[in-house]
Order: structure tokens, then C-alpha cells, then sequence
């Protein structure tokens, strides 16, 4: 770990300002992924400017009949909101399927959002990597990739966003708010926050430099049946193989995203035309063009048979 | 005390406190934190300095340059040492590949140096800063190319023995059987991942060091820290009163203790080192990856005829093969056999030995192999096991098993299951979703002598103290060596202090290839007997007649308080167990069951366990508390080998790649349900004075592939590559809409 210094925020705008202005310094909230990354120097940080006492911790009910979650709710408080579980089950249930109680409790919402992957070559500095240091090459591509990504990569990049809770929320079409140094505010549709490889996989999102994430609003719910169905090796406390976060109305139509399989929550509106159609079709279209490797080419026929299940209880 | 006659009599066979369930005496400790690990202990703190290991970046290649005046400057830096400061340092018995590597680099993450520091902040971050350059070479990490070329190996725990065990004619029988079963089972590379890690603190005292760490074998790891260090054992003191976990990745010398004696030695100060997670994969040693080819060859009556088992790994130059075909020279019957062990060289990190070492993995393949064989021959894979039971070594017909249940762990096993509700048909029961399965597999362990050293006080004050260099590793030592004193002494046990981990006490077995229990407290039995010798002649008893019980020798028609012997002064007894040819004579083994219900989601693919059982038979059981704890364990370190533990080699780089605790998955609470062991009566008369042999280990033997034949039975798909995870069958597994 790199020596840094820390400081708290008095104000949302005035911690993007301090980041946007002091080259190093990064947002510090609940710290479950960036303090694991400081101390394998991954993430090396000069100045820590602590955002957790800074009033972003409610959930308020918007003029839409959306929730505005802020972005210091943490994962425990709202995967148990009432409204949440009553409105949004899909993210209830995306979030406890994620990560262990304890880490819950103080992992934030826009933390969440913006977690690292966990492509194992990421974590280990010995080995190339694209997005530690842009340029240095992938070791992934052609190691063991059988955790690592099918489609939404690049061949400079095969990781995966690691998440449950943002499948959830791109599933609800969230928007995610911010502020600058400046004082503006921009709302970003989450669609548009996470990034796709491409010749650049150190940008992973949206956000400008010092740019700080404030809240996420949901619009208001959207009935149906709501699944969050989660395929990995143990049966807790594990990052997905597949995901599958799907809400299926009455009548047939629905969403459905996926996580664990692409560089970021990954749901193609077309294909989910095709979702009366059944999972292959549905999974087909999601995944045209996808790149899977031979360890991890089995990502396809699981999301599909996944979402099989999924679609087989939203009909009983 | 030698033993070399079966045992007698004696008074543990009262078993009014031995073989009684007794909490952990040192639980409340550990709940409370109190209990002081290696990295933990206090009294140094003002003066300690911190280490943090370097480790080489490449897994095989020299070292060019080693660039340390950046991290030298660093604020707080007092010391680093590199292997050309360290000078001349000789290598363990027990190490293949040398703890402090340089310039030859032998593996990914082999030490190669230590950064000292005020602050163990300031030693991560000077540890960063130590720049190396390497000249990286071509390694060997394939384990299935390397053995193509690689020779016969010679299994190190049968030593001498021939390179290939031999009875009959296996390859004429083979051919000529009735019914055949030919086939290949691979076992990954394993991580002990316990959940301490390693680490120690030393301090020097002009030419003597002590070291506080965290080691199962006390003596081996002072032997080979003086051996490394070139110094006089006498010089060297280990101190290891509670570990916590080791599964043995601790039995040897490892780089966190070596290095904080050079560190310590270097910076003038004691200096304390903990391997962090990431590290730990590739610098400690694993359980090897194995290549097993089995055959076996049956009469249309289900009898076998030939059994062959030929099994394949790969270490370091100099190491040694992982023997997994040991249980197959013992479990079955079939008078045509062949083993055989290959070894391979590897330049991946070294292998050793980890929880039951051999039989765990040839037992996670024989056992399926069974399973094939039995459905091949239309049998019940009970009855199969029933029918090629032997009561004698196979290999050695005049040699009989001391004590073998197998049959009867497998038949009360099957009951107490319900096992006849298994339907030998597999794929064929649906619970929703889900494909529910019936597993079995035999559990076999061998029992291993071990000399051990206690001591045994009799204070002024009545209370008895324990003193062996015997380690607990979460197993319950503490408390059956309590027991052991306590039953011998005649007083409760809470009269009795056991101290252990210390190389100061006696040396003892120590704690590893399930040989810790018996041995250790058959030690203490013996320094039992030297002090209760001791007391009756202080008191003017017959040694012979005296009956210690209720805190008081009887004999005759005297009976005087035990206390009164240590009046004028303290008492005590020190002896070790050592062992003459019984366990030559007589086969010495544990055996047992298990079974399995599992469901597989017919969707996906994921294994769920739904409840497990474990009938075990391993000599007399000390405490069923702690016993249960073992077996239970060990079960859940099998699912994990059966469901989702593997080291995943990169084959380029040759490292492991999951090496921290979120790629390298082991069980979580919510994976391993209901779970029930039996223990069988049983007091093995030729085993030691205890009549106990080991269970932490059989627990673990066969559990693994009673997961397979579970799978199996559920989804008609056999998995012979272990780990058995979906994408191995997803394709297998009935079609979805």
C-alpha cells in the first residue's frame, strides 16, 4: 500500500472539487473494494477524500412515484426499504445474492455501481493488464478465463463487471445523479454509465474525472413477477458464472439482463421482444456476437437455461 | 514405554472421563480472542519491527538485479534481506524448494526477500518498492505433458518398496475378466487455505533465537529452521500453543519463519511476519494434481480379479508423488493387482502433503471406480463393496487387519440412510426443479505410529500439568490430552493443565496425517504411568495394585489423598510411547462410510447437498465431541474438493491463478447442510495403549467421490475430472424449454 493522505468532505460539491483538482485523490466511501485494491496496489491513490458523512444516505420518494436512493445508502439498508422489496424485488434480491452481510452493512450504493472486476490477472501486478496500465497488454487472454467475459469485451480486455445490484438496476432502466466541482448535475441513464471494453477498458464508466455520484433514481415500479436468479460454484459469498434479473408481466412480455458474463450489466432491449418466444431465442439475440473462450464458451447455455427456469416459474 | 505387545488391560478402559464428551477446554479462549496465535503474542510489542516477503514475479528464471536503495530510503526501513545478504543458509529435510530464493528464481512467489520496517505499513510499502529484474526462462507446468516423459516413482511413505506393486498376473487377469472397468480420474492442485496464515515472530537473544509461529510439527520446523539458519538446534525455541488451521500446509518450515529470524537477525529487533492471502497459493506448498488410470476386472458373480491403479503427479525437482494409489493396495480384494506412482517434474510451486495425504485423492477416483464397476456388474454399490471385502492385507495374506469394520460401516450406514430408497436407475427423481441423488463411497485412512514425549507434574497443591510439544490445530489436543491425564491420575479434568506447542517440552508426534491424537495422548499415558509409579512409591503403594481415582490412590486396604504424594514436594513422570512391529505384523487402518443425498438443479447444473452421513471406525474414540468436530470438518473440506476447490493453473506463466480467498472457493455455511457421524464401538488393542487410531482424516477420504456417485445418480452424467462443476455436464443435463 501506497502512503496517502485522507480527508473528510463537507459537501458533496466540495469533495468533487478536491478530487477533480488533486491528481491521486479519490473518493473513499465504504471502502470494500478500494481499501482491499490499495493494499495490493492496484489501486494507488495519493488523497482519499471521504464522502460518508456528507446527508447522501436516504431513500426519498420522487414526484415520478420513483425512489431516489442516495448514494451512501448502504446495500443492507436498502435490500431491506419496504418500499424496496415491495416495488423493486428484482434488486432486493440482486443485492443479497450479493457479496456477505458484513460486507453489505458497508458497501454503498454508488460504491456498488462502480466495484472493480475480479478478473484474478487484474489483482496480481506481476501480470499485464490494459487497465492498470493502459497499454501494457491483457494476460487474461489466453490464461485461465473460465470467471471472465463473453461478449461487451474487447481484445484488449475480457474482464467482467462483477456486480449483482446494477444488473438489478439497469434491468429498472435507473438513473444514475451526479455533481462536479463546478456544482452541475447531470443525470446519467445507467444504460450509458457502465462502458463496453473496446480500446480503452481503464474507462469503465461514465463519469468525468472528480465527478461524484450522488444518488440513483428509480422510476416508478413496474409490476410483474420479479426474479434475480443467481448461478455460481458455492451457494454464497461467490461471484456469479451467470446472473439472470428478469421482471415478467402478466402477460408474457417482460426484461431480462445478465450479469457476470460482459464488461457491464448486460440487457439488449431487442431480445427481450423475443422473450414470449422462450430462453434461446431471448439468449440468442442477447449474445449475437459474443466472444466467448473455450473455459468459459459454457456462459451461453447456462444464461439461456437460467433464464429457462426464470421464465418457466414466471408462467406458474 | 515400548509397545510392543498388544495392550492389555489398563486403566483407561475404566473410560469414565476418556471417551466422554468434554468441550474444548481451550474453546473459550478462542471465542474470546484471548487465545494468543503467532502473530498475536504481546510481551515483545515495544520492540517488534515488521517483516513483509517479496516474492518473485516469475515462476522460473534468475534474478538480474535486485534494486533495493529506494525501498532502503523508505521512511521507516531498518533491514531487507535478500538471499546474497543472507548468506550461505542451508535447506530443510522436510523443504524441496528453499524458502529464500535468488538468484535462481524455482517458483511464482518464492521468497526472495524481506523488508524490515518500524511499522508493518511501512513495510508493505517498502516492499513495494524493491525493484527486480528478472531473465525469465522456459518452465515445466503441464502436468499431463510432463508425464508423458516422466519415470516410476517410489510411494515415500512405503519406502523401500519396489517401483511397481505386483500380485498375480494383473494384465493377464484383466484381459481375461468377465466384466471391465478402464478408467481415467483426474484430482486438481489443492490449497490448504486455512485460516490463519502463516506466521511468525523470532527474537534473538545473542545466538539464540526463538521463534513464536504457527506449526502442527514442532520439532521438524526446529530442526529445519537450525538446519536453514546453520545453527545448533539447542539454539532454536519454538513456540506454538494455538494454531488455527493447517491442514497440513503447516507440518514444515515455511518462509515467514525463516524470515523473521534473518529480518530479526538483520534490523537488531524481534520482528514479526504474516504471509498476506495473496501470497500464500503459490509461496507454501499445495496438495499435487493428480492423473489416475484404474482398472479393474470382475467375474460375472461380481467377485474382482484384477485391480490396477496407476496414478501420475508432478513437484519441484527433488520432491516427492502424491500417493494416491496407497488405499488401493489395502481396501479390496482381487488377486491380480497392480500400483504403480509416477512423478513428474514441475516448476510450479512445490507440493506436499495436505489433509490425508494420498488416500484423499486416490480415494475421490477408486471410489468412483467402484461405483462404475458395481453398475457395470448390475450390483448394489454396497453389496459390491460387501462381496470384495478382506480381512487380510491383500498383497500380504498373512498380515491381518488389527481391526477392520468396513462391512459393518457400510451396512449400518445404509440403514441408518435409508439407502434403500435410492433408485439404482439413475436421473430418474425429480424434487421440483431439482434431480435428487444417492451417493456411497468407502472411507479408508491408514493409522500411522508415531513416537511421543510427555511430561507429567504432580504439583504440591494435587493439580496435574501436562507438558508435550504437541500442537493443537483446532483438533482438540488440548482437552484429550486432558482427559488422558485426568483418567490415568484419577482426578477431574478440570484439575489438569495442559501445555503443548512448546520445544521446550517433550517432543511428540505432533499434528499431522491423522497420527496426532493416538500418539500424543498414548505419550502422555506412558509419562502417566512413569508418575503414577512415582506416587505409589511416595505413598507405599504396589505401583501394580493402585487404583487412582476421585482424587485419591487406593490400595490394599489404605487409601491415602493423591495430593499427599507431591506434599514434601513436587512429582513427575516423563516417558514417550515408542513403537515395536505391531503395526508391521497387523494392518493398522480406519475405515467407514459415507453417504450422500444432493440435488442437481436440472436447469443450471448446481449441486446442492442435502445431508450427509458418516459411520467411522477408527480404534476407540476419545472424546466423541471433538471427534465429531474432526469427521464433520473433514467432510466439508470433501465437498469443497468434490464441488468447487481447484488452484487454477495458468500453464504460460505457471502460477496458480486464484490465489486469494475469492477465486479459490471453499464450502460456506449455506453449502453444507445436515451432517451426521457415527462412531463405531471399537478399542484397537494393537494400535497403543489407548487403543485409539486417528479419524481427523478418514472423514475426508472418499467423501468426494460419495459426491460424484451422488451426481451421478441424480443426472446420469459421471464426472471423472474433479472439481465437478456445471460446465462439465451442462451439456449432459436434460434439455429446456
Amino acid at each position: 500500500m501506497k502512503p496517502f493522505t485522507y480527508e473528510r468532505a463537507s459537501s458533496p460539491v466540495e469533495a468533487a472539487r478536491i478530487v477533480a483538482n488533486r491528481p491521486g485523490a479519490r473518493f473513499l466511501a465504504g471502502g470494500t473494494n478500494l481499501l482491499d485494491l490499495m493494499k495490493i496496489e492496484v489501486e494507488t491513490p495519493t488523497h482519499l477524500v471521504d464522502v460518508q458523512d456528507l446527508g447522501l444516505d436516504r431513500i426519498e420518494e420522487t414526484p415520478e412515484g420513483g425512489l431516489r436512493i442516495g448514494a451512501l445508502v448502504s446495500n443492507t439498508d436498502l435490500a431491506a426499504d419496504e418500499r424496496i422489496r415491495r416495488d423493486y424485488a428484482v434488486l432486493a434480491r440482486a443485492i443479497v445474492a450479493g457479496a456477505s452481510g458484513q460486507l453489505r452493512n458497508k458497501a454503498s450504493t454508488a460504491g456498488n455501481l462502480l466495484q472493480r472486476t475480479r478478473c484474478p490477472y487484474f489483482y496480481d501486478t506481476n501480470m499485464a493488464c490494459n487497465k492498470r496500465s493502459p497499454g501494457a497488454g491483457c494476460a487474461a487472454i489466453g490464461g485461465v478465463t473460465r470467471q471472465l467475459g463473453v461478449i461487451g469485451v474487447s481484445d484488449k480486455c475480457i474482464a467482467t463487471f462483477p456486480g449483482d445490484m446494477p444488473i438489478a438496476m439497469r434491468l429498472l432502466d435507473a438513473v444514475v445523479e451526479t455533481v462536479d466541482g463546478e456544482g452541475r448535475r447531470r443525470s446519467i441513464p445507467i444504460a450509458e454509465f457502465h462502458r463496453t471494453w473496446g480500446d480503452t477498458p481503464h474507462v469503465e464508466t461514465a463519469l468525468h474525472p472528480g465527478e461524484l455520484v450522488t444518488a440513483v433514481t428509480l422510476p416508478a415500479p413496474l409490476g410483474g413477477k420479479h426474479f434475480y436468479e443467481k448461478v455460481r460454484d458455492r451457494a454464497s459469498y461467490a461471484f456469479a458464472l451467470v446472473s439472470v434479473a428478469a421482471v415478467i408481466q402478466p402477460d408474457g412480455s417482460g426484461r431480462v439482463a445478465f450479469g457476470g458474463v460482459a464488461s457491464k450489466p448486460w440487457r439488449v432491449e431487442e431480445a427481450e421482444a423475443l422473450i414470449p418466444l422462450g430462453a434461446a431465442a431471448v439468449v440468442a439475440r442477447a449474445f449475437e456476437g459474443a466472444t466467448p473462450t473455450d473455459d468459459n464458451a459454457f456462459k451461453l447455455p447456462l444464461a439461456m437455461r437460467a433464464l429457462a427456469f426464470v421464465l418457466s416459474q414466471a408462467k406458474s | 514405554m515400548k509397545f510392543a505387545t498388544p495392550a492389555g488391560a489398563n486403566p483407561i478402559d475404566r473410560m469414565a472421563i476418556v471417551g466422554r464428551a468434554h468441550p474444548r477446554i481451550d474453546g473459550p479462549l478462542k471465542t474470546t480472542g484471548t487465545a494468543p496465535y503467532a502473530y498475536e503474542h504481546q510481551h515483545l510489542e515495544s520492540k517488534l519491527a515488521y517483516g513483509c516477503i517479496v516474492g518473485a514475479a516469475v515462476a522460473k528464471g534468475r534474478i538480474t538485479a535486485i534494486r533495493v536503495h529506494e525501498a532502503r530510503d523508505a521512511p521507516g526501513v531498518l533491514a531487507i534481506v535478500t538471499a546474497q545478504e543472507a548468506g550461505k543458509l542451508g535447506k530443510g529435510k522436510r523443504n524441496t524448494a528453499k524458502l529464500l530464493g535468488g538468484p535462481e528464481v524455482d517458483h511464482y512467489h518464492q521468497a526472495i526477500a524481506v523488508v524490515v520496517a518500524e511499522t508493518f505499513e511501512q513495510a508493505r510499502h517498502a516492499a513495494g518498492l524493491v525493484h527486480v529484474d528478472y531473465d525469465r526462462t522456459e518452465g515445466r507446468f503441464d502436468l499431463a505433458t510432463a508425464l508423458e516423459k516422466a519415470e516410476l516413482a517410489i510411494d515415500p511413505n512405503a519406502a523401500p518398496a519396489p517401483k511397481e506393486n505386483r500380485v498375480g498376473n494383473f494384465e493377464e487377469a484383466f484381459a481375461a475378466a468377465a466384466v471391465k472397468l478402464d478408467a481415467s480420474y483426474t484430482t486438481p492442485d489443492h490449497s490448504h487455505a486455512m485460516m490463519e496464515p502463516f506466521a511468525s515472530i523470532a527474537a534473538w537473544n545473542g545466538d539464540e533465537l526463538t521463534v513464536w509461529t504457527s506449526n502442527q510439527m514442532i520439532d521438524w520446523g526446529r530442526t529445519d529452521l537450525a538446519i536453514t539458519l546453520g545453527i545448533p538446534k539447542e539454539k532454536v525455541r519454538l513456540i506454538s500453543p494455538y494454531v488455527g488451521g493447517g491442514f497440513g500446509g503447516k507440518l514444515f518450515l515455511r518462509a515467514d519463519a525463516l524470515l523473521a529470524a534473518l529480518g530479526a537477525r538483520a534490523a537488531g529487533r524481534p520482528v514479526k511476519i504474516a504471509m498476506p492471502r495473496p501470497l500464500m497459493a503459490n509461496n507454501t506448498t499445495h496438495r499435487p494434481a493428480t492423473r489416475q488410470r484404474i482398472r479393474i476386472g470382475c467375474d460375472a458373480g461380481g467377485t474382482i480379479t484384477a485391480i490396477g491403479h496407476e496414478s501420475g503427479s508432478g513437484d519441484q525437482p527433488g520432491g516427492s508423488p502424491e500417493a494416491a494409489v496407497s488405499q488401493t493396495r489395502l481396501l479390496y480384494a482381487g488377486a491380480n493387482r497392480l500400483t504403480t506412482l509416477r512423478l513428474a517434474e514441475l516448476d510450479l510451486p512445490e507440493g506436499n502433503a495436505m489433509r490425508a495425504p494420498g488416500e484423499a485423492s486416490g480415494m475421490m477416483a477408486l471410489e468412483i471406480a467402484i461405483d462404475e464397476m458395481a453398475e457395470k456388474l448390475g450390483m448394489d454399490p454396497v453389496a459390491f463393496r460387501v462381496k470384495n471385502d478382506t480381512p487380510v492385507d491383500p498383497e500380504k495374506p498373512q498380515r491381518r487387519f488389527s481391526e477392520r469394520q468396513l462391512v459393518r460401516c457400510l451396512e449400518e450406514g445404509a440403514e441408518r440412510f435409508g439407502w434403500s430408497r435410492r433408485n439404482p436407475r439413475p436421473g430418474q427423481v425429480r424434487d421440483g426443479r431439482w434431480l435428487v441423488g444417492f451417493g456411497v463411497a468407502a472411507a479408508f485412512r491408514n493409522h500411522l505410529d508415531m513416537p511421543s514425549g510427555a511430561r507429567v507434574r504432580l504439583g504440591r497443591d494435587g493439580h496435574i500439568t501436562v507438558e508435550t510439544d504437541m500442537t493443537d490445530i483446532g483438533t482438540g489436543s488440548y482437552t484429550i490430552i486432558a482427559q488422558t491425564a485426568a483418567e490415568m491420575m484419577g482426578v477431574p479434568v478440570d484439575e489438569v493443565t495442559v501445555r503443548l506447542g512448546d520445544s521446550a517440552f517433550p517432543v511428540s508426534a505432533g499434528s499431522g496425517g491423522q497420527f496426532g491424537a493416538a500418539n500424543a495422548t498414548a505419550g502422555v499415558y506412558a509419562a502417566c504411568v512413569k508418575l503414577r509409579d512415582a506416587v505409589a512409591q511416595r505413598l507405599g503403594f504396589n505401583s501394580a495394585e493402585a487404583v487412582f481415582a476421585d482424587g485419591r490412590v487406593t490400595g490394599g486396604n489404605r487409601s491415602a489423598a493423591l495430593r499427599e504424594a507431591a506434599a514434601a514436594g513436587e512429582l513427575a513422570g516423563e516417558d514417550k510411547i515408542e513403537f515395536g512391529d505391531l503395526s508391521k505384523t497387523y494392518q493398522l487402518s480406519t475405515f467407514g462410510s459415507h453417504f450422500v443425498e444432493l440435488g442437481v438443479d436440472s436447469y443450471t447444473g448446481i449441486v446442492r447437498l442435502r445431508r450427509m452421513l458418516a459411520v467411522c471406525a477408527a480404534g476407540r474414540i476419545l472424546n466423541p465431541v471433538s471427534a465429531r468436530s474432526q469427521v464433520i470438518g473433514a467432510m466439508t473440506m470433501g465437498a469443497g474438493s468434490a464441488l468447487m476447490e481447484e488452484l487454477a493453473v495458468d500453464k504460460r506463466f505457471g502460477f496458480f491463478v486464484n490465489h486469494d480467498l475469492a477465486g479459490y472457493e471453499v464450502p460456506v455455511h449455506a453449502d453444507i447442510p445436515h451432517q451426521e457421524v457415527i462412531f463405531l464401538e471399537e478399542a484397537d488393542d494393537k494400535a497403543n495403549p489407548m487403543k485409539a487410531k486417528g479419524v481427523g482424516e478418514l472423514g475426508l477420504c472418499g467423501f468426494g467421490a460419495a459426491v460424484a456417485n451422488a451426481v451421478y445418480n441424480a443426472t446420469g452424467v459421471r464426472v471423472r475430472d474433479y472439481p465437478i462443476t456445471l460446465d462439465k455436464y451442462l451439456d449432459r443435463l436434460p434439455p429446456v424449454d
